[in-house]
């Protein structure tokens, strides 16, 4: 199973960077490369969140595996994420 | 007109009315909060003032909706003549939809801001090269984000990045209730440099909008509560009345009543753009001299129209065939307009807005409204005062002779509170009175007054048969038919018993 994420940042933003941090971390150590991570700036791409309703960063939208979820914030509690992200936590963090 | 003053550039919004009581629209380039109940009409007045923006002055408007999904918004204001969808495509307008997805759940996990929002705004913003931004409403953001706090602080960096681009903007804020907390958000301290309140009260059993400019720091503005109404064809309709100015040029040019002796008792006719209030019982005959008034303009070939509100299309007709006068060839000829509506079936800031309409659609010469009274009865009196201020400024800025007529309540003598309340207003009161006398019940008619002209003071007998009104002399020796309570007057016979004594006396 792949995942397909999106996430929705502004610029250099404090909140963005930690965010980008926290995703970069959970495909590293729980998707383990079964993902596509892409990082999108609303600055950049206005046109683009407009279409995909995004008002708050950062925003994490797991297009795929479906149900599509939606999780605001800056992801600094991690198992919240994967709560919301339905990923199972991997086997070396139990 | 050059303005010397220091006050702020204000923007037009084209709402009808709005730019009267705000003298000139909302402060240029600043943020304007408009407070409302839910169904109060803030979205409407949102969209107005961008629509208006568009058709009127070719400004650029972006709509931020937090509410109404993209699609109910753009199906909404087509009614209304709007074709958002069309104005899109000319890169005219633009909106962010940022209301809710339906079935959607969030997650919130850590801090976020909404600055996507404010990309997406700014982005739309240039797109269109809007002056006009409305967002529409906070309250709706409360339901998706649970922290208000943060709304507050993010609301008001978006009121800054409004200002900084230079653009025009409503907040619309909604209220839980007519009287109380401007909003639950306590957004105002931030934002709130510009306040308009507008309100949907139940007043004796009916709907009655109104808007108010609560603030305009740095500008004035009309204060107090102004009626309005929202038209199905025209949108938000407020009806400017206090700030009415009285300007209206005053003309001499007389107009025949359509009856020569009335005419005679006002020195030779009404005055071409004069209200005149007829006043009596009923059946002393004022829709008979409303249909003379009528038939002085058709004979003339003035364009006439009859607002009635008592009696049918059909009864009018023939009433006034029976005198002699032939409304329905004059319908033909184009001279005339009849409208028929029952009192009760619109508000009266809807009854107002139709009058208005007719007129302008019509253009008449004269206009005649028989009877007010029926309208008196289905509004509160503070209402009734405003939609007469309203009607009559209106007739008399088109600079058209107005007739309205009143039915008293008694039969002999008194007064009326149509009488008391606007008898200020129109320029000249015609009364017609009930005068019993030995037994028999005879009619009375008395100019009361006429701004600016002569006019015959007594109180003159008429009659009615089948050519209409005919004004006889004056009733002499009586005294006491206004008050209702005749006296036949026996000073005749005095002054005779006090000569004999007189010369008994030499």
């Amino acid at each position: 199973m792949k995942y397909e994420l999106r996430l929705w940042v502004a610029g250099q933003s404090m909140f963005s960077r930690q965010a980008i941090e926290t995703i970069k971390d959970i495909c590293k150590n729980e998707l383990k490369g079964k993902y596509k991570l892409e990082i999108i700036d609303v600055h950049e791409n206005p046109d683009l969140a407009e279409e995909n309703k995004i008002f708050a960063t950062p925003t994490l939208i797991k297009e795929l595996p479906a149900p599509l979820s939606k999780i605001i914030g800056n992801l600094k509690n991690k198992e919240k994420v994967l709560l919301g992200l339905e990923i199972q936590p991997a086997e070396d963090a139990k | 007109m050059a303005k010397t003053n220091k006050l702020l550039e204000k923007l037009e919004t084209g709402i009808s009315g709005f730019d009267e009581i705000s003298i000139g629209g909302l402060p240029k380039g600043r943020t304007t909060m408009v407070v409302g109940t839910a169904g109060s009409g803030k979205t409407m007045f949102g969209i107005q003032f961008l629509a208006g923006g568009i058709t009127k002055y070719g400004q650029g408007g972006v709509m931020v909706t937090f509410e109404e999904p993209r699609d109910d918004i753009i199906r909404n204001v087509r009614s209304l003549g709007w074709d958002l969808e069309q104005m899109t495509k000319d890169k005219k307008f633009a909106i962010v939809d940022a209301s809710p997805v339906p079935g959607e759940e969030l997650v919130e996990a850590g801090d976020y801001d909404l600055s996507a929002l404010l990309a997406r705004i700014e982005n739309a913003i240039k797109k269109v090269n809007a002056k006009r931004v409305v967002l529409d409403s906070i309250g709706a953001l409360i339901h998706q984000i649970s922290d208000s706090n943060l709304v507050r602080r993010e609301f008001h960096r978006i009121a800054v990045g409004l200002k900084k681009m230079g653009v025009t903007s409503i907040i619309t804020v909604e209220r839980m209730e007519e009287h109380g907390a401007l909003s639950r958000l306590g957004v105002e301290e931030f934002v709130a440099d510009n306040v308009v309140i507008i309100r949907n009260i139940l007043d004796t059993e009916k709907r009655r909008r109104s808007i108010e400019i609560l603030k305009f720091r740095g500008a004035e503005h009309h204060k107090g509560d102004y009626p309005f109404t929202i038209d199905p064809e025209e949108g938000i309709m407020i009806i400017p009345l206090s700030s009415i100015a009285l300007t209206q040029r005053s003309s001499s040019t007389r107009i025949s009543s359509g009856n020569p002796e009335l005419d005679k008792m006002m020195h030779g006719g009404m005055f071409r753009d004069s209200i005149v209030l007829v006043s009596g019982a009923t059946g002393t005959g004022k829709t008979l001299m409303t249909t003379e008034f009528l038939k002085g303009a058709i004979e003339a070939g003035e364009k006439a129209l009859l607002f009635a509100f008592e009696e049918s299309h059909q009864q009018l007709l023939r009433n006034a065939a029976s005198w002699g006068v032939d409304f329905a060839k004059a319908e033909k000829d184009g001279l005339l307009k009849v409208v028929c509506r029952y009192p009760e079936t619109l508000g009266l800031e809807d009854h107002l807005i139709y009058i208005r309409r007719e007129i302008e659609n019509f253009q008449p010469g004269r206009v005649a409204v028989d009877s007010l009274s029926a309208l008196e009865r289905v509004s509160t009196r503070k209402a009734f005062r405003e939609f007469v201020i309203g009607l009559t400024s209106h007739i008399k800025a088109k600079e058209t002779a107005g007739f309205f007529t009143n039915t008293t309540s008694m039969l002999m003598g008194s007064e009326s509170i149509t009488e008391t309340h606007i008898s200020t207003i129109t320029d000249s009161i015609i009364m017609l009175r009930y005068v019993e006398l030995f037994g028999e019940i005879r009619r009375g008619i008395v100019v009361l007054k006429m701004r600016g002209s002569f006019h015959d003071k007594t109180i003159r007998e008429y009659v009615i048969d089948e050519t209409g009104m005919r004004i006889k002399g004056t009733f002499r020796n009586v005294s006491g038919i206004l008050g209702g309570v005749p006296v036949y007057d026996m000073g005749g016979e005095r002054e005779r018993v006090g000569d004999m004594f007189a010369s008994g006396k030499t």
